[in-house]
């Protein structure tokens, strides 16, 4: 492997990695206040996506149209919490984890017959899908704009977990809910700022991903949301710069097992699970997670 | 300031709770004494609605029976859990802005009071919550109720688990608040509860089995026989 090609596939990793991480915080940051795995979120990853599609369709600007995917997405997150898991707060976990598949494959189901099984391709602004050329390096611009975003992001979130009231309530919500309520805080309040959060980034994510391929389908959301939770809890389950780091290395992973053994192309999903059992077995709580009944964040 | 009238708490078919009726005036320290599982701290979640409950619970005028956990807080009944509740994966400094949440905007001002309450928690500030000793942990524990600038206070066995000269130490701070509010207490040490209180309430599965000034419980031949070690 040529020095070009491995910087090349290198940045493609990180845009890779990138969309996986801004899926995987959402997987965490509801895993940490609820306990919750929420297989719906690939699927909130996807409405993002279809919804931005819908608004370029109707001649929207490109920005305009990702933010009417994101608000979309916001609302549809904070709809099935509100819907489907705010009357199971005290059920047994596994009734909210059935739920979650529920609402999956209903949102898989919903979209697939209102607008059909075929993926439609998605046209992305020439800025973003041109292709540039340093030293013999070929890239679209897109994926050196997705990670710096994602970057950008992390640190937003960051903030708002370490500096605001709301993210200090988000985070002692990981430690307990009743104390929480103890404090005057409206606990629902924060989870649906959590449920918020989440899905904004998954539309985000939703959106990359539909740069990238660049064609959506109503099912998407399914392996993507697979590998970014297999990325969250790579990362240790919780933990949103857990989540970052696991979608990285998730996305490195895959690039470079394509780019340096063709042959096993079609195994790469296959990889990423094998890395990510690899982990456990010999740090079960994830690279960053700690302790569940511990510190989270 | 509370008022208590016919509370009663189920869990499944066990009553917990039967039938509680008890009243906190202004400027008074009342304690609720009983043996484990007697009830006592069903009946503090019950009133703040941490757990479901049927009966009457008036505070400041309000009636607060049917208000969310949240909302009763807010109306400025403060809860001190059982077991403290520190947020151990928060700092010292993050506790108290969340005892504070509703009142962010004096939340320098209330920290000053706080730490000029117990200096201890001062030199800890960016410690975690989950660092501290026991002592610490329950004047954190007290010093984020008092961030939401509470009118009342309830406060679930203070003195579990700490070393004898640290309970004299949090026994003394409860004395002291009493000034600022009233105070609710649940304690196993009785003796060194109603030393403090103005009016006590003997609880015994999960009913109210006997009520004085915490004054003549003290002089009480079966309340000393049963809960002052004779």
């Amino acid at each position: 492997m040529t020095l070009q090609i491995f910087l090349q596939q290198l940045v493609n990793g990180a845009s890779l990695g990138s969309m996986y991480a801004l899926i995987a915080i959402g997987y965490t940051m509801v895993y940490g206040v609820l306990r919750l795995i929420n297989f719906a979120h690939g699927d909130i990853m996807m409405v993002g996506a279809f919804l931005t599609y819908f608004a370029l369709e109707a001649s929207m600007p490109f920005e305009l149209s990702v933010l009417v995917g994101i608000a979309g997405a916001i609302i549809i997150g904070i709809l099935t919490d509100k819907i489907a898991y705010k009357p199971l707060r005290s059920a047994p976990k596994i009734s909210l984890l059935i739920t979650a598949i529920g609402i999956s494959f209903f949102l898989e189901n919903l979209f697939t017959v209102l607008f059909g099984s075929t993926p439609k391709p998605f046209h992305a602004p020439e800025y973003l899908t041109k292709i540039f050329q340093i030293h013999g390096i070929y890239l679209p611009i897109s994926v050196i704009i997705i990670p710096i975003v994602t970057v950008a992001i992390l640190a937003g979130v960051l903030w708002i977990l370490f500096k605001t009231k709301q993210g200090i309530a988000i985070r002692a919500l990981a430690f307990d809910i009743e104390t929480v309520k103890l404090m005057g805080v409206n606990a629902d309040k924060i989870i649906m700022i959590v449920f918020a959060m989440g899905s904004a980034l998954a539309a985000l994510g939703g959106v990359f991903y539909a740069i990238s391929y660049p064609s959506i389908d109503p099912l998407m959301g399914i392996i993507v949301g697979l590998k970014a939770f297999a990325a969250a809890v790579l990362g240790g389950i919780g933990s949103v710069t857990g989540a970052v780091l696991g979608g990285f290395i998730l996305g490195f992973t895959e690039i470079f097992v394509v780019a340096m053994f063709p042959d096993l192309g079609g195994y790469k999903d296959a990889f990423a699970f094998f890395f990510l059992i690899l982990v456990l077995l010999f740090k079960p709580t994830g690279l960053m997670g700690q302790d569940l009944e511990r510190g989270r964040f | 300031m509370l008022k208590v009238n016919k509370l009663n708490v189920k869990y499944g078919v066990i009553s917990a709770v039967r039938d509680i009726s008890l009243e906190v005036k202004k400027g008074d320290i009342v304690t609720l004494i009983g043996a484990n599982g007697a009830g006592k701290t069903s009946t503090l979640n019950a009133i703040v609605n941490v757990v479901k409950k049927s009966g009457y619970v008036e505070f400041d005028g309000v009636d607060i029976s049917k208000k969310a956990t949240h909302e009763i807080i807010q109306k400025g009944l403060s809860l001190v859990p059982e077991g403290r509740k520190i947020f151990i994966n928060l700092t010292v400094d993050e506790n108290l802005k969340m005892g504070a949440f509703n009142n962010i905007e004096n939340f320098e001002k209330l920290r000053t009071h706080v730490y000029d309450k117990f200096p201890r928690l001062k030199q800890k500030i960016n410690q975690m919550g989950g660092t501290l000793s026991g002592g610490e942990q329950q004047m954190l524990a007290i010093g984020r109720a008092l961030m939401g600038n509470p009118k009342m206070l309830m406060l679930d066995e203070p003195s579990l688990g700490l070393a004898p000269k640290i309970i004299g130490e949090v026994f003394e701070i409860i004395t002291e608040l009493k000034k600022d509010m009233p105070i609710l207490l649940i304690e196993q040490n009785a003796f060194a509860a109603l030393k403090i209180s103005d009016y006590g309430y003997v609880l015994e599965n999960g009913s109210i089995t006997l009520e004085d000034k915490a004054q003549n419980l003290l002089g009480n031949d079966e309340v000393r026989a049963k809960y002052l070690g004779g």
